[in-house]
């Protein structure tokens, strides 16, 4: 048995296949199709969770995405569990296991429940008001009681093992909504040839035609039309119908995002099958079909379990074949609840009554109820409701008083009437437009490329509808530049014509401030909450909003906007337009991060950037340093070294042998045409005209403002052709700055900009025995001294492949750089391996490269500087030409300030005790004794242990830092202060550069 | 010492195969290539050097021989050529101005074929791929996730994905997923 209120004969599910489920640990039967709320009602369980704040007994309200109420916790396994899933959407699948939440110790018995009770001291703007002071007590006590307090459901702690995908697609028209207006506008653009997208967030097409049974379009039954031109439009081939699919977003340019959920619902999810699906859709043209949402009643204890809407029984009933009841009340302001108590009836369940807040319901559906002997109470209200766990009945007046009628129920269906669906069109950034006479806020001038058709529209006649959406079809596919097909004949007859409709606090919401009728299930705010709030001065409904916290859960208000706002321009005697409507925000409804991030994630989150030698360096062992994207090796540890140990061999290495480095990730740019040299000289501080063919030169490039923005040394390969290498995390800025430049203000010049970090692999070998070491693999270059002084540049041949052979040196030492075409990389570099590890030599990693140029005193840019640092602050005045006219930054170079005197300076610092290694960041003071807040001068830039120099050696910014040669200065330490020396001339070690010219 | 000594060439890509039934993902063979850069003034005489005529208009290509030629902005062209030709030496034959940078090492490709190539490659790439809107020879450089790469339509069912070395892993796993996404 799939539970005792399926009514045999009723509903579209087929009885013979079955799905088991648990909910909070009993075990279910449910029908292959059924969400979990209609498999628990034909259980008999209406009591499916606990409110947020007062822990109220809850059940379910609607029968879809609106669901503000039936939020579960779902699971395949543990890791696959997922909390406030709506229990009107998610469809049961064989061996799913649901849980209530927000009970303890148990969904009947709830301690939490004892909020109910204390609700007077938790009215809205409680925590605003309650939590201010003392102010220590926000951390320790408050937020953590908050925050255990507040939340629904759990957030799952293990890895989610399932994979997302993404998609993006475009098409000529995108239909959001495959309900009769949807279908028949896609029918209509299909036909016309545009390529059309078809969504919807149910698992069958058809919107209100599930509950809508009397609706018969082209003589047949609603449903069943809507099933065949789904068929009919995903045979053709310019159509694409997606079902299970929200389309929660509505973007800039016609770019909506869809999320087609593709396993939720499955027992066995194929193993390569992605959860779900992120569509981004760029379209055209949009058709938006969204249709409308029942609004509920508001009265005291209108959440108990069994209140409900009137179209959610209906679906339940005729779609899932679900008696929600066995004696249902039905409470309304409009008339289509009266066709839920047709239905009902029909199906051989008890109708206790039609209550109508009307005077005057449709004659042709009282006509109706009178004729199926259902008792209608015109100009009635329901004023309370009885029962805790479940609704047992209903407290029924008459309007301006008189005596009441308690009439038992054990569920009663509630309609005020219909909210058009606007969402998607107000994300669009279209503005509503107030429908007075019908009292509904309705698309009013569109911002993007779309149109609205049926319910969503204000649309009510089914044949306008039809009409409506298949005009618009056609103009839609017409305006992609589709040809017209022959006119498309559809008709439809709805039995009954709706009237009615109210919005806001209905007679059992009371005057006063004790009342709970609730607006906002999800986040149990009622009625007299929003009149606190307008009594607390709030005009705006963005500030009541806010207060009262209405319309701000996960549901974001799609039941509760309207009555709030009704109740809000009540108070304050304003029309509705004129109090406003908050914007709807993407998304519609929740989606989950796996699809927003879809395929970034694991290695798929951020490219890894790897050397050619970067396998080599991982083969012996190297730790890896994040720079940028890159992957670079940071230090080669032998075995039973630690990083300290391995860096101080490694440097030790170098100086004594030699050591072999992988620059791979140098930024390189090729700079060619006739003018390359008067570009470079723009670009730079320096001056390049002078550089000659085969010479390379340290260069500084500046910022407008005058302040360091990169370095590297540039080759020069011939008198139009330039080999220019940036800092590694620089390189992509660096060119951006150049060609932003040669685009905006040297349009004039003949020259081109390519990368060519990729092109080529880099080993720098450095130390005495470099050129020993590579002499016998080079080819066609004499790299004696005389032949190839330090800074030269050469092309050749190495290992038999072409290479651009640069002598330079970031360590001080006699070094080359071999560039080789990087799918060379790793057989060249194996080649220098073998030939420099036999003579004692080692690699080395990025921390040894630190180090020996911080004993050198070269400068590493954003490190030693940080975009307030001048060439001369660095001592690399030099470098900056007297006798260029201009290049970037010359100007700033001459501002007052850049020039006064007292600026932050990059100094070395030495401390008094050689063995204390400063550490990085740290600050620098005159007088350590000074009371708080002392002086700050400045801080360590780079600091390190040099093994070579058996001391520690930093560099640090100091003011005035050039005239405090010798002087001694402190850096504070939270455990002991360390006394250090300013030393100007940062360089540590070979002063005079011998080890260079070698 | 150079008959000894023959450095081995190893592509970042060596050894990689994935995809679906519905879309193969197969690393490209080695090419040589280079990013040319030069005015409209030149374009003739460059053309008549690399023996292909130069395409002018956005989004297209042209080729012979196995040398294709794709148009990548208004004054620069990435140059593609199977059997390895030394394109820099043949540009600088044309004696005009332009500017050649060898870049065939910086690139590498993806060769995505099959029934659902455009699905494959629009799982991480936002551009328009039916046969309309890019048609074969359409080429374009764009961004696939957060990798730059240069789309090349070779076939109705086949793409060259061109890459910098260090993104074509990363190119390579959206590419396979998107592969196999686009077979269920």
């Amino acid at each position: 048995m799939s539970g005792a209120n399926r009514i045999s004969g009723w509903g579209r599910l087929t009885p013979a296949k079955t799905a088991r489920f648990t909910f909070d640990g009993k075990s279910y039967t449910a029908l292959e199709g059924d969400t979990v709320a209609s498999a628990l009602l034909a259980n008999g369980v209406h009591l499916l969770g606990r409110s947020f704040k007062y822990h109220r007994p809850r059940g379910i309200l609607s029968a879809g995405p609106e669901e503000p109420n039936a939020l579960l916790d779902v699971s395949r396994d543990s890791a696959r569990r997922q909390p406030n899933v709506r229990a009107t959407v998610q469809e049961v699948f064989d061996g799913m296991v649901t849980a209530s939440q927000n009970r303890w110790p148990s969904l009947a018995f709830d301690i939490g429940s004892v909020n109910d009770l204390m609700s007077p001291f938790f009215a809205a703007g409680f925590y605003y008001k309650t939590f201010m002071w003392p102010k220590k007590a926000w951390e320790k006590v408050y937020e953590p009681f908050i925050r255990k307090a507040a939340g629904l459901g759990e957030a799952p702690k293990e890895e989610d093992p399932d994979h997302y995908s993404n998609r993006f697609a475009h098409c000529d028209v995108l239909v959001v909504g495959a309900g009769v207006a949807g279908l028949s506008a896609a029918l209509a653009a299909a036909k016309s040839g545009a390529k059309v997208f078809l969504v919807d967030e149910q698992p069958e097409v058809g919107g209100a035609l599930h509950y809508d049974t009397g609706v018969k379009i082209n003589g047949k039954d609603g449903f069943s039309w809507a099933q065949d031109v789904a068929s009919e439009l995903r045979a053709m081939a310019n159509v694409t119908v997606l079902t299970r699919t929200t389309a929660f977003g509505y973007y800039n340019h016609n770019m909506l995002a869809l999320c087609e959920r593709v396993t939720d619902h499955k027992a066995k999810p194929g193993k390569e099958e992605p959860r779900e699906r992120l569509w981004q859709v760029r379209a055209k043209r949009v058709i938006l079909a969204t249709g409308q949402i029942e609004r509920h009643m508001v009265f005291e204890n209108n959440d108990r379990p069994g209140v409900m809407l009137a179209s959610a029984g209906r679906t339940f009933l005729n779609h899932f074949g679900v008696a929600v009841g066995s004696k249902v009340g039905v409470y309304t302001a409009h008339d289509s609840a009266y066709e839920a108590a047709f239905d009902l009836k029909r199906a051989g369940v008890s109708v206790a009554a039609i209550v109508d807040s009307r005077e005057k319901p449709g004659d042709a559906v009282l006509a109706q109820a009178r004729s199926m002997g259902i008792e209608v109470m015109t100009g009635h209200a329901v004023l309370t409701v009885g029962g805790k766990l479940r609704v047992n009945s209903m407290t029924v007046g008459r309007h301006a008083g008189g005596a009441t009628r308690k009439i038992s129920v054990d569920a009663l269906l509630v309609s005020a009437g219909w909210t058009p669906s606007v969402h998607l069109f107000s994300q669009s950034r279209g503005k509503l437009r107030w429908d007075a006479e019908t009292q509904r806020f309705l698309p009013g001038t569109y911002a993007q490329d779309a149109l609205s058709v049926g319910a969503c529209n204000g649309t009510d006649d089914l044949q306008a509808t039809i009409e409506e959406a298949l005009a618009a079809g056609e103009l839609m596919a017409k305006a992609t530049g589709a040809e017209t097909a022959a006119k498309i004949e559809i008709s439809g007859q709805a039995p009954f014509a709706w009237t009615g409709g109210m919005i806001g606090a209905a007679e059992g919401a009371g005057p006063d401030t004790t009342v709970k009728a609730f607006i906002d299930f999800q986040h149990d705010v009622c009625a007299k909450d929003i009149r606190l709030a307008v009594r607390e001065g709030m005009q705006s409904i963005e500030h009541i909003k806010r207060f009262t916290t209405n319309g701000m859960a996960s549901d974001q208000g799609k039941l509760s906007n309207m009555h709030g706002l009704a109740i809000a321009a009540e108070m304050l005697g304003k029309d509705i337009p004129q109090v406003g409507l908050t914007t709807f925000r993407q998304p519609y409804t929740p989606v989950t991060f796996g699809t927003i991030i879809n395929h970034s994630r694991g290695e798929l989150f951020d490219p890894a950037r790897k050397t050619a030698i970067h396998p080599w360096a991982e083969a012996k062992g190297a730790e890896f340093e994040d720079v940028g994207n890159w992957k670079r090796a940071w230090y080669f540890p032998k075995a039973g070294e630690d990083m300290h140990a391995a860096v101080a061999r490694e440097c030790k290495t170098v100086r004594d042998v030699a050591g072999v480095f992988d620059a791979s990730t140098l930024g390189k740019i090729e700079v060619v045409g006739p003018d390359a040299a008067k570009f470079l000289n723009l670009l730079y501080t320096n001056a390049w005209d002078t550089l000659k063919p085969g010479k390379c030169r340290y260069g500084i490039m500046t910022r407008e403002d005058g302040f360091i923005y990169d370095d590297g040394v540039v080759g020069r390969m011939a008198e139009d052709r330039f080999h220019v290498t940036t800092t590694t995390g620089g390189a992509p800025r660096v060119l951006q700055h150049m060609e932003d430049y040669l685009q905006t203000e040297f349009p004039d010049l003949k020259v081109w900009l390519t990368s060519t970090t990729e092109q080529w692999a880099v080993i720098a070998v450095q130390g005495p025995k470099a050129r020993e070491i590579i002499a016998p693999l080079v080819e066609g270059i004499d790299i004696s001294n005389e032949a190839f002084p330090h800074m030269s540049v050469a092309e050749g041949k190495i290992c038999g492949v072409p290479t651009r052979l640069f002598r330079m040196s970031f360590t001080g030492e006699l070094g080359f750089e071999i560039n080789v075409p990087a799918d060379y990389g790793r057989a060249v570099w194996e080649a220098v391996w073998a030939r420099a590890e036999p003579m004692g030599a080692c690699p080395y990693g990025t921390e040894t490269m630190h180090v020996l140029r911080a004993e050198k005193g070269y400068i590493i840019v954003g490190q030693d500087t940080d975009g307030t640092v001048t060439p001369d602050d660095a001592s690399l005045g030099w470098a900056v030409s007297k006798k260029k006219p201009d290049f970037v930054g010359i100007r700033g170079l001459k501002r007052p300030d850049l020039v006064a005197s007292g600026r932050k300076q990059l100094v070395g610092l030495l401390t008094k005790d050689p063995t204390v290694v400063l550490e990085e960041g740290a600050q620098v003071v005159a007088d350590p004794n000074e009371p708080k807040p002392m002086t700050m001068l400045g801080h360590v830039t780079s600091s390190y242990w040099s093994s070579n120099l058996n001391r520690s050696i930093a560099m640090a910014l100091i003011a005035d830092g050039k005239n405090r040669n010798g002087k001694t200065l402190y850096v504070p330490m939270a455990d002991r202060t360390i006394a250090v020396e300013v030393v100007t001339d940062m360089v540590f070690f070979d002063k005079e550069g011998g080890r260079l010219n070698v | 010492m150079s008959d000894l000594m023959q450095a081995t060439r190893r592509s970042v890509l060596d050894g990689y195969h994935g995809g679906s039934a519905v879309a193969r993902l197969t690393p490209a063979a080695p090419a040589s290539r280079i990013s040319l850069r030069a005015p409209a003034a030149s374009l003739d005489a460059l053309s008549g050097a690399l023996g292909v005529t130069i395409p002018v208009k956005p989004k297209t290509s042209a080729a012979a021989n196995g040398r294709h030629v794709l148009w990548i902005g208004p004054d620069e062209w990435l140059v593609i050529d199977e059997n390895g030709a030394d394109l820099v030496a043949e540009a600088a034959k044309s004696g005009v101005l332009h500017s050649a940078a060898d870049v065939s090492h910086r690139n590498t490709a993806i060769i995505v074929s099959g029934r659902k190539v455009e699905e494959a490659i629009n799982g991480s790439c936002s551009q328009d791929l039916s046969l309309a809107v890019f048609p074969v020879g359409a080429c374009s450089r764009t961004l696939l996730g957060k990798a730059e790469v240069v789309l090349y339509r070779t076939a109705e069912d086949t793409f060259r994905v061109e890459v910098w070395r260090s993104f074509a892993t990363f190119a390579f796993g959206l590419l396979d997923e998107a592969a196999k996404d686009a077979a269920l």
